[in-house]
């Protein structure tokens, strides 16, 4: 398979710049590259979800037009994404049987046995009788893999794969690929991750801002080279300075339980506590309870049990706006959460402080353009205040957000997902920033799904699963098969013990 | 009380027809992902087409066929304004409201002026097929609509759940993303929901006039279009549920006549009223919304 | 199928300004359909509604008069819209105002101008809060949907007043289900002399001056937009979603009932189970062609008031069916609404 010149636009940013990817039978190549650098963009037009403004796709050396998944999976492509394409409400048979040809009647039974038989032949395990939103991640993006084995690929894009894996998952897929590339399939994989890169894949191709920098076989090249062509630098990223000492601690959650938006349990006393000018970090695999987490205390969900105690103060079950007002500076995970997207970004830095801004029973547009100017230089953010906060990149609005919910000076910092969805530069931005308040002496409580990132910049380093918390390390002792460890379930002092066993 | 009972349940079968097949349609719009907030103007434009194709044509047939196509006519128009405009579907809804009442309205006197008595046809004669059997024998003196419209709910179930059409109708409706990725024509099978589903509610407004009362009054319809929105967030959007609040809202309007023959002393507005806020309650009881269609009122666009 | 392609590419500005024009052909071009039917000449049709409507003090002055309930349907459909809370239940919450102002008009017997018209008007803007209320409890609390109850208790307020008008306010002379007259303290005073213009256009201005100032240059209309706009993150910047909501439905509410006191007020004189054909539904419409925004209600009421004058016109003239002005309304809706949705889009070939 081949793609050749392959441009697309989104209004004035080039996304894709004359990209050309080749892919051979039976070899697993790599898409790396930063968020942001192209690479979902281009797999999106392989599988017939976009539409490039130029370039072709060859398949076994004939030019194919692509112009919608039909056509994809006509051509021998699936593709597994990282939001998973299942129908929650709907069993894992009925969603291999979805858009597939067949007798317009069917019997649950008999679909069910024929996932089975398929299940089988490639050796991915699942349930086929089983209603998709009640299986784990895992087994839902098995059910995904199945899908698209199951409709004849011979190319597999996997798009970040392990980004909702443990540890131990991915050994698991990794052998499934391996399997598979013997039998003869071809397989796109694409991820920012380099050490995972290096361990699974033949060849790699480096995207950066919508260009390719390189594609190079395994064999001769190393991370840090492969780090290079990402970034242009060796050295990326924004890391912790030094130990520090204890000291008094400003955040301490009790025995905190709560259930999620669909009723079920989320968090099952969760106790831990964050000193000053600490950054506590949680590690842990998407969805055992981190969402709800911050939720919690962002004041955005009620606790179903426990304690929050900002300074002394009971904080449990307080609204947003109080949380705020008793020094709780929040992050939230979902950038759509934090601004309104149709509001100017003037209107969302006062947002949370609208009566500061009243005079007369008028709003004071003078002072809150004001306030805007100076937040803006202060947080280098490159907008306008009359400008819409819709049309800011990730980066951006994310700036919008520390700006608003950190300029007050508060005592707590609930950052989740900081650095999720942007690009290198407002990644560094925002690092920078929570260690700026840990060295303010404001206690960071830093949630995040990239051990990299918790492994740079938390003192001690806590992991989450399945609602409950296993552990928490201080940062020398938290490695990766610690931390892995702990995010497959096994709590820490059990790891202990099995070590002196 | 017996012959109360019996005539009750008899009434009830009756008022609950065009429910049926209104809440039906709807239930087709809304799985797939739709408001169809033109329901009631779908119903009236049924009524109407089906009357005046019945009268100019004198088959009863030709004018429930023309309400058939009418109402498919009108699921496609808000499919295409919904669905592949992505216009805001209560608005667009309403507006396909107006503009079938509108019409029917414009549509009447054009073809009949204003006449002093109203236009009438010979309406559809119900079916009696336990004749004077006690207690069954009136019970079932029903149109064939009505046994159709019993017939009609297993066989959506059946649809919904069975066949191929209804596993991808509803995964547009919860996950149009993944029915994109899948291969499926998002815009496709939506359109095809909504024509279905108009379809049934130019049956059930047919039903309405050419079963029901013989002719076409400007107050046929009165608000049930609004009453089967409200019937489906009651269903839970199941079918099988559908009759049920169906049968109750019918329950209640025949009761209501049955209690003034009765004679007693309360204002017959009251009865009128009754179902409507029996739904209102029966809302607030049954539904948090959890099981809306995760889709719905969302339009879906693939970049 | 046709192979095309579209794409989401903001039109050129002088593309978007064509658009009402556009509208407004299209809406021709489709209703001459029906015209033709009518057998009537469309563009003498046209003429009929559109310009022969103005070409006299009193049917303009009429314009107004018709514009007048538009406007405040309209503003009120468009407040709560602003908030994402889509009361449809103008109608019933007009009547409502109807049926206060009835009530007091009989009521306040022999009463001043002085006390009656501010008492009008406070009643039918509490009367419209009031029905209003349930649905906005139900939303805000238990998370019913407010489509739903609005458009039931619609249905369920015209069985209220059809009751009242047969029964206790049944006029005992003539039978007829016609509220008693209102006294004359209570009358909204005309404008013009020898029109229908009342002092419920003034309101109706003034309602929308008020409008656009707590949208623009309140706290509160910020909330509401923020609200109607990211209800999550307004949650996230701590603001009462709730009570926002709730504000919003309720003054929504009561100026669709200050749009039924200004029907009984100043253009009835009683109440009458047709005072409103539609109104409330009518504004929905107009706030959308507004676009939710004060100065565009005011211009499409006054539009549509039009559409509505110029149909009695038409129907009179040549003998065609007076729905055709609803018929107008719905398609003028509906072209303008695809419209605004082909603008951000660009249809071309596939290659």
């Amino acid at each position: 398979m081949e793609m050749k010149g392959i441009t697309k636009r989104f209004g004035s940013v080039i996304a894709n710049n004359q990209i050309h990817f080749e892919l051979r039978k039976g070899e697993v190549h790599a898409l790396l590259g930063e968020n942001g650098a192209g690479k979902t963009t281009l797999m999106r037009i392989l599988y017939g979800l976009y539409h490039a403004d130029e370039g072709q796709v060859w398949v076994d050396g004939r030019p194919v037009q692509i112009h919608s998944p039909r056509d994809a999976i006509q051509a021998g492509i699936g593709m597994v994404t990282q939001h998973f394409s299942v129908v929650p409400t709907l069993t894992v048979a009925e969603n291999l049987a979805l858009g597939r040809e067949g007798s317009p009647v069917y019997q649950p039974a008999a679909l069910e046995n024929q996932v089975a038989q398929l299940s089988r032949h490639y050796g991915i395990p699942v349930q086929p009788g089983a209603l998709v939103r009640h299986l784990s991640v895992g087994e839902q993006q098995r059910v995904e893999i199945l899908k698209a084995l199951s409709r004849d690929a011979r190319v597999l894009i996997l798009d970040e794969p392990t980004a909702v894996l443990v540890p131990q998952e991915v050994e698991v897929l990794f052998e499934a690929l391996e399997r598979l590339c013997q039998a003869g399939l071809s397989v796109v994989f694409i991820s920012h991750k380099l050490h995972e890169v290096m361990a699974v894949c033949d060849r790699i191709t480096v995207l950066r801002d919508g260009k390719v920098v390189g594609s190079v076989e395994k064999a001769v090249t190393t991370p840090t080279g492969l780090a290079r062509m990402m970034v242009g630098r060796e050295n990326f990223g924004v890391t912790r300075q030094g130990e520090r000492a204890a000291s008094q601690a400003v955040l301490q959650v009790e025995r905190l339980s709560a259930r999620n938006r669909k009723g079920l349990e989320a968090l099952h006393e969760v106790t831990l506590e964050v000193q000053a000018g600490e950054i506590l970090g949680i590690a842990g695999v998407s969805g055992n309870g981190q969402t709800e987490l911050s939720q919690v205390l962002n004041g955005m969900l009620k606790p179903t049990g426990g304690r929050v105690l900002v300074g002394g103060k009971n904080v449990t079950g307080l609204p947003p706006a109080q949380l705020s007002a008793a020094g709780v500076g929040r992050i939230p995970e979902d950038r759509s959460s934090g601004v309104v997207a149709e509001l100017t970004v003037a209107e969302n830095l006062v947002l949370d402080q609208l009566d500061v801004f009243v005079s007369g029973g008028r709003l004071d547009r003078k002072r809150i353009n004001a306030n805007a100017q100076t937040l803006i230089r202060e947080y280098q953010i490159k907008a306008a205040p009359e400008d819409r906060t819709r049309t800011l990149s990730g980066g951006n609005m994310q700036k919008v957000i520390l700006a608003r919910n950190l300029s007050r000076n508060p005592q707590v910092v609930i950052a989740a997902q900081p650095t999720r969805g942007l690009d290198v530069g407002a990644t560094d931005y925002v690092r920078s920033k929570l260690l700026e308040q840990r060295a303010r002496g404001s206690a960071v409580l830093l949630i995040s799904e990239d051990l990299d990132e918790i492994m740079a910049l938390a003192d001690r380093i806590g992991v989450i699963y399945e609602g409950r918390l296993m552990g928490i390390l201080p940062g020398k002792e938290a490695t990766v098969e610690n931390l892995g460890l702990m995010m497959s379930g096994h709590p820490l002092d059990q790891i202990a013990s099995e070590r002196e066993a | 009380m017996d012959a109360f009972l019996v005539g009750l349940i008899a009434a009830t079968l009756r008022v609950a027809t065009p429910l049926i097949y209104g809440t039906l349609g709807e239930l087709f719009c809304e799985r797939s992902g739709v408001l169809n907030l033109g329901i009631e103007g779908t119903l009236f434009l049924g009524a109407f087409t089906g009357f005046a194709a019945a009268y100019l044509s004198g088959s009863l047939w030709i004018g429930m066929l023309a309400a058939i196509l009418a109402g498919a006519l009108s699921g496609w128009l808000m499919s295409l304004l919904a669905v592949r405009l992505g216009v805001n579907q209560h608005v667009s809804g309403l507006g396909i409201t107006l503009l079938w009442t509108g019409f029917s309205l414009f549509g009447f006197r054009l073809i009949f002026g204003e006449p002093k008595i109203n236009p009438t046809v010979q309406a559809f004669q119900p079916l009696s097929p336990f004749g004077d059997t006690p207690m069954l024998g009136p019970i079932f003196n029903q149109h064939i609509l009505t046994y159709a419209a019993l017939a009609i709910v297993p066989l959506v179930w059946w649809i919904m759940y069975r066949t191929k059409f209804g596993l991808n109708f509803r995964a547009v409706g919860e996950n149009p993303e993944a029915a994109d990725a899948a291969g499926l024509n998002v815009y496709a099978i939506r359109t095809q929901a909504l024509m279905i589903g108009g379809a049934l509610m130019g049956i059930g407004g047919a039903f309405l006039s050419l079963a029901q009362l013989g002719s076409f009054t400007f107050g046929i319809v009165a608000g049930r279009g609004w009453v089967c929105i409200a019937l489906i967030i009651f269903a839970d959007w199941q079918a099988g549920r559908v009759l049920w609040g169906a049968l109750l809202f019918g329950g209640v309007a025949a009761l209501q006549l049955r209690l003034q023959t009765l004679g007693l002393k309360l204002p017959y507005e009251l009865f009128l009223a009754l179902p409507y806020l029996v739904t209102i309650l029966a809302l607030v009881v049954a539904g948090r919304n959890v099981s809306a269609p995760a889709y719905l009122l969302k339009a879906y666009r693939r970049e | 199928m046709l192979n095309l392609k579209i794409e989401r590419q903001p039109a050129p500005v002088w593309l978007r300004t064509l658009i009402p024009v556009a509208a407004a052909l299209a809406t021709f071009v489709l209703t001459s359909v029906l015209l033709v039917l009518a057998r009537a000449d469309p563009l003498q049709a046209y003429y009929h509604f559109l310009i022969s409507p103005l070409s006299s003090q009193v049917s303009a002055l009429e314009v107004l008069v018709k514009s007048t309930p538009l406007m405040l349907t309209g503003a009120a459909a468009a407040f709560a819209f602003s908030t994402g809370y889509y009361n449809i239940g103008g109608e019933g919450q007009l009547y409502a105002g109807a049926v206060a102002g009835a009530w007091l008009g009989i009521v306040l017997k022999g009463v001043s101008p002085a006390i009656g018209i501010p008492l009008m008007i406070l009643g039918g803007f509490i009367a419209g809060m009031l029905w209003a209320l349930l649905p906005a409890l139900l939303k805000v609390r238990l998370n019913v949907d407010e489509v739903v109850t609005t458009l039931l208790l619609n249905s369920v307020i015209l069985f209220i007043v059809s009751f009242l008008l047969n029964g206790v306010w049944r006029d005992p002379v003539s039978q007829w289900p016609q509220s008693p007259e209102i006294t004359m303290g209570t009358v909204f005073f005309k404008l013009v002399p020898r029109s229908r213009l009342h002092l419920g256009f003034i309101i109706a201005l003034m309602v929308l001056a008020v409008m656009w100032f707590i949208l623009n240059h309140s706290a509160l209309g910020l909330r509401m937009r923020a609200v109607g706009q990211g209800k999550e993150a307004a949650r996230f910047a701590g603001i009462d979603v709730n009570r926002t909501t709730l504000i919003a439905a309720l003054v929504s509410g009561g100026i669709a009932g200050l749009a039924g006191v200004g029907e009984v007020a100043g253009i009835h004189f009683h109440l009458i189970d047709s005072i409103s054909d539609g109104l409330g539904y009518s504004g929905v419409i107009v706030a959308t062609l507004g676009g939710l925004n004060p100065v565009g209600v005011g211009l499409s009421a006054l539009f549509i008031g039009l559409i509505q004058t110029g149909a009695q016109s038409v129907s009179r003239a040549m003998n065609v069916p007076v729905y055709l002005g609803q018929i107008v309304q719905a398609t003028l809706l509906l072209v303008t609404l695809a419209l605004l949705f082909l603008q951000n889009y660009r249809v071309s070939r596939r290659r």
